[in-house]
């Protein structure tokens, strides 16, 4: 039998299929920092049939918000969450790429309106999918740093 | 019902080629008033908020004026020195202040995006006098109608832009909607100042002929319009490489001899060195009378999204 490099876990989540080196983008998008309180598996440059190198993530004890899953599609648009209960894929889909990003991301303009004090979120249109290209619907720039940009 | 009426006037991105085809049309109607050949009260009883979070002379007057030639009022500010903006409060705040004192709103502001945000909170029509590098659509009609008006059509006009086409915030709007029309434009720039990419490629989708260069003199004769704009010495490091860009793309006598007879020169003003005063004498020059037609431009906006139509 062929040794898993990384264990089932019981319950939790896991996030397979995001772009090779994309993983700790993945992380920082779910807040996972230096402190965690239930295990954590990252897998990176590991070999997909599909994607020649993938990175993945599983979170224990953990299920994903709506806003987390859509900023995950922003960088990674072909990832997969599969939602595991007692050992179980419980519910599996691929992330989908929204039309618009409203409040998930921060303007790389620094002289965007939306940077200032306002009372106002983020909003930006999702201009073409592969690449992803985001304009800001306040100061129309394109954003080209998406991983950066997350917020 | 009336589509116009309430609309705010953001970017130009937001106008069809029959939107500013309209907007050409009742500029031209408008024109013997804001001429003061002829009187209206067509926006009698109406006041317009003019908020000037930065100075600008000719917008604002032209504001002002085509406000007044409709006998309408207008009131507002012209810098933020002394009003509760310095005290923090937030753009949001001061627009939901002011559109209950008024009909419509003009908002002029340091930051891209302002008058989008302006336009979040305010039920009455906002109108984009600029927004910092962002969008300035009422400078792009305005130029727009001028090329209309002097040449009799858009479409099939070869226009040359001018100068700094990577900051210049008028010649990115302007020739997107120059494409709207099938204008074939030359993008004529020094190096550091060329148009940022993600401007060209939305100007190749269109189809329209293109052609970038940094030479004036190769394309003065193939072009109808020369667009010229200001190129500012903060953008070089090198206060001896700024007069060397700056004199290779100064209009003058010389240069024009080259030129096509009815060949329209144009320029959103202020100018600093880029066409010889000598240039002003000769039939070539527009950019007066471009400054006058923002009169007409913003009278017929005015009258358009108050829903009076003159």
């Amino acid at each position: 039998m062929r040794e898993l490099r990384v264990t089932p876990i019981k319950n939790g989540t896991v996030i397979d299929h995001i772009p090779s080196g994309m993983a700790l983008k993945v992380l920082k998008i779910l807040g996972i920092g230096g402190s965690v309180s239930s295990t954590v598996t990252v897998a990176m440059h590991v070999p997909s049939k599909a994607m020649g190198w993938k990175d993945i993530v599983k979170v224990e004890d953990r299920e994903l918000s709506a806003k987390e899953v859509d900023k995950i599609a922003l960088i990674a648009p072909n990832a997969t969450v599969n939602v595991v209960r007692n050992y179980n894929v419980a519910e599996k889909h691929k992330v989908r790429m929204p039309d618009r990003a409203v409040g998930i991301l921060r303007c790389a303009n620094p002289n965007c309106i939306t940077n200032l004090r306002e009372p106002v979120e983020s909003d930006f249109a999702v201009m073409g999918k592969d690449p992803v290209r985001l304009r800001c619907k306040y100061c129309d720039r394109i954003l080209e740093d998406v991983a950066a940009a997350i917020v | 019902m009336d589509p116009w009426k309430g609309r705010d006037i953001l970017s130009i991105r937001d106008f069809s080629r029959a939107d500013i085809e309209s907007v050409l049309e009742a500029a031209r109607k408008a024109m013997p008033i804001a001429q003061g050949a002829k009187t209206s009260r067509s926006l009698d009883g109406k006041v317009l908020s003019a908020m000037f979070f930065e100075p600008s002379t000719r917008t604002r007057l032209s504001f002002e004026s085509a406000m007044q030639r409709l006998g309408g009022r207008v009131i507002g500010f012209a810098s933020p020195e002394g009003t509760s903006i310095q005290k923090g409060e937030t753009l949001a705040d001061t627009v939901r202040m002011v559109e209950s004192y008024s009909d419509v709103i003009v908002l002029r502001h340091p930051q891209e995006g302002a008058a989008r945000l302006a336009a979040d909170f305010s039920s009455r029509p906002v109108i984009n006098a600029g927004d910092g590098a962002g969008q300035h659509p009422t400078q792009t009609l305005q130029d727009l109608y001028t090329i209309w008006e002097g040449r009799g059509a858009i479409e099939g006009q070869t226009i040359a832009l001018v100068g700094d086409l990577k900051y210049g915030r008028t010649v990115h709007s302007l020739a997107f909607a120059l494409a709207l029309f099938g204008a074939p434009l030359i993008l004529v720039s020094p190096p550091e100042l060329e148009m940022p990419w993600e401007i060209v490629e939305g100007l190749k989708e269109t189809g329209i002929p293109l052609q970038a260069t940094h030479r004036l003199e190769d394309v003065v004769r193939a072009a109808d319009v020369l667009y010229v704009t200001r190129i500012q010495k903060e953008r070089f490091p090198d206060p001896q490489e700024y007069s060397r860009v700056a004199d290779s793309y100064r209009v003058d006598l010389p240069l024009l001899r080259e030129a096509k007879k009815d060949l329209m020169i144009m320029h959103p003003l202020p100018r600093v060195a880029e066409i010889d005063p000598a240039v002003d004498a000769t039939s070539h020059a527009a950019y007066f009378r471009q400054a006058f037609n923002g009169v007409p431009v913003r009278m017929a906006l005015l009258e358009m999204v108050l829903g009076v139509r003159g």
